[in-house]
């Protein structure tokens, strides 16, 4: 799993067969002081989370048993958790996006 | 599978349970003209490499197709040493050469 | 398997898949096996084996060894701690020796 960042949402009408109902999130990875790493994903997202939200999420096959109901999904990335509390190399992470 | 060389060794006296006599080796990537390449990983022993071996190793869900790794939790292991390696028909590798 | 150092600590407590439901997450650091960090991108790992920040460990990513350590079938987990490194030994030196000089 990565730490990441929620950026945006994204709609997609047409969609595979078991995504229905799954929500899609932009992303952006971090680095270790919570600096974004320049890589951007989009992510399948059962959980409350929204633009802002410092998250964790995986990537690969996991991705697509993290959402609730049908697991053979073509998902590759999936939001895992709502991050309340990080500290890395001593520092806390900011919860809020930098504005 | 991919080809590395062994470089080292890792000990780990305490892990879980399930990893118990694994020999862990580190090794590192090669790529096709078999230069190293900054990129390392510690693989499962199953064929008795040792520290300048040139080696075949597997990741993934093959990597527990050994007797050694079979139904344990292992992502990469190494199954074969290299003996010579050939690339477009020009002798890259030759273990016993010297 | 790859080497991290532990760096630090997440926690998710309310929102996150049920499957960490009760698991420690820690923030890693791939390092090579001299130390030296590799790439940008720390990772969130499952502690299985009472780890903490400054730890050497091994870690596994991959998701069948995963849920097998977990004993969780369909955990969305990959990323796990599950060894603590005591020595690496390269090309004959060591390079890294837990709790004394390398």
């Amino acid at each position: 799993m990565y730490l990441g960042r929620v950026t945006g949402r994204l709609v997609a009408t047409v969609r595979y067969e078991g995504m229905d109902g799954v929500k899609l999130q932009l992303l952006e990875s971090l680095d270790e002081a919570g600096v974004p790493t320049g890589e951007q994903l989009v992510a399948a997202c059962a959980l409350s989370v929204g633009p802002g939200d410092l998250v964790h999420y995986v990537d690969g096959r996991e991705a697509a048993l993290a959402l609730p109901d049908e697991t053979f999904v073509p998902v590759d990335v999936a939001i895992t958790g709502f991050v309340e509390q990080a500290e890395v190399n001593g520092a806390e992470l900011p919860l809020e996006a930098p504005q | 599978m991919l080809i590395g060389e062994v470089v080292g060794s890792v000990v780990s006296t305490r892990k879980d349970e399930q990893l118990e006599s694994f020999k862990l080796l580190v090794v590192q990537v090669r790529d096709h003209s078999n230069q190293p390449k900054d990129q390392y990983v510690v693989a499962v022993d199953a064929v008795g490499a040792g520290t300048g071996d040139l080696v075949l190793y597997a990741t993934g869900s093959s990597a527990r197709q050994t007797t050694t790794t079979k139904d344990r939790p292992c992502d990469a292991v190494v199954m074969a040493i290299v003996d010579s390696w050939d690339v477009g028909g020009d002798n890259v590798y030759e273990k016993w050469s010297s | 398997m790859i080497l991290a150092d532990v760096i630090g600590t997440v926690v998710s407590p309310s929102l996150q898949v049920p499957a960490l439901d009760g698991r420690k997450l820690l923030v890693v650091r791939p390092v090579q096996p001299a130390g030296a960090p590799v790439g940008p991108k720390p990772r969130i790992a499952v502690d299985t084996i009472g780890a903490g920040v400054g730890d050497r460990v091994l870690v596994i990513d991959e998701g069948n060894s995963g849920r097998q350590i977990l004993g969780a079938q369909d955990a969305p987990v990959k990323t796990l701690i599950v060894g603590f490194v005591d020595e690496v030994e390269l090309g004959g030196e060591r390079v890294y020796n837990h709790g004394g000089e390398a």
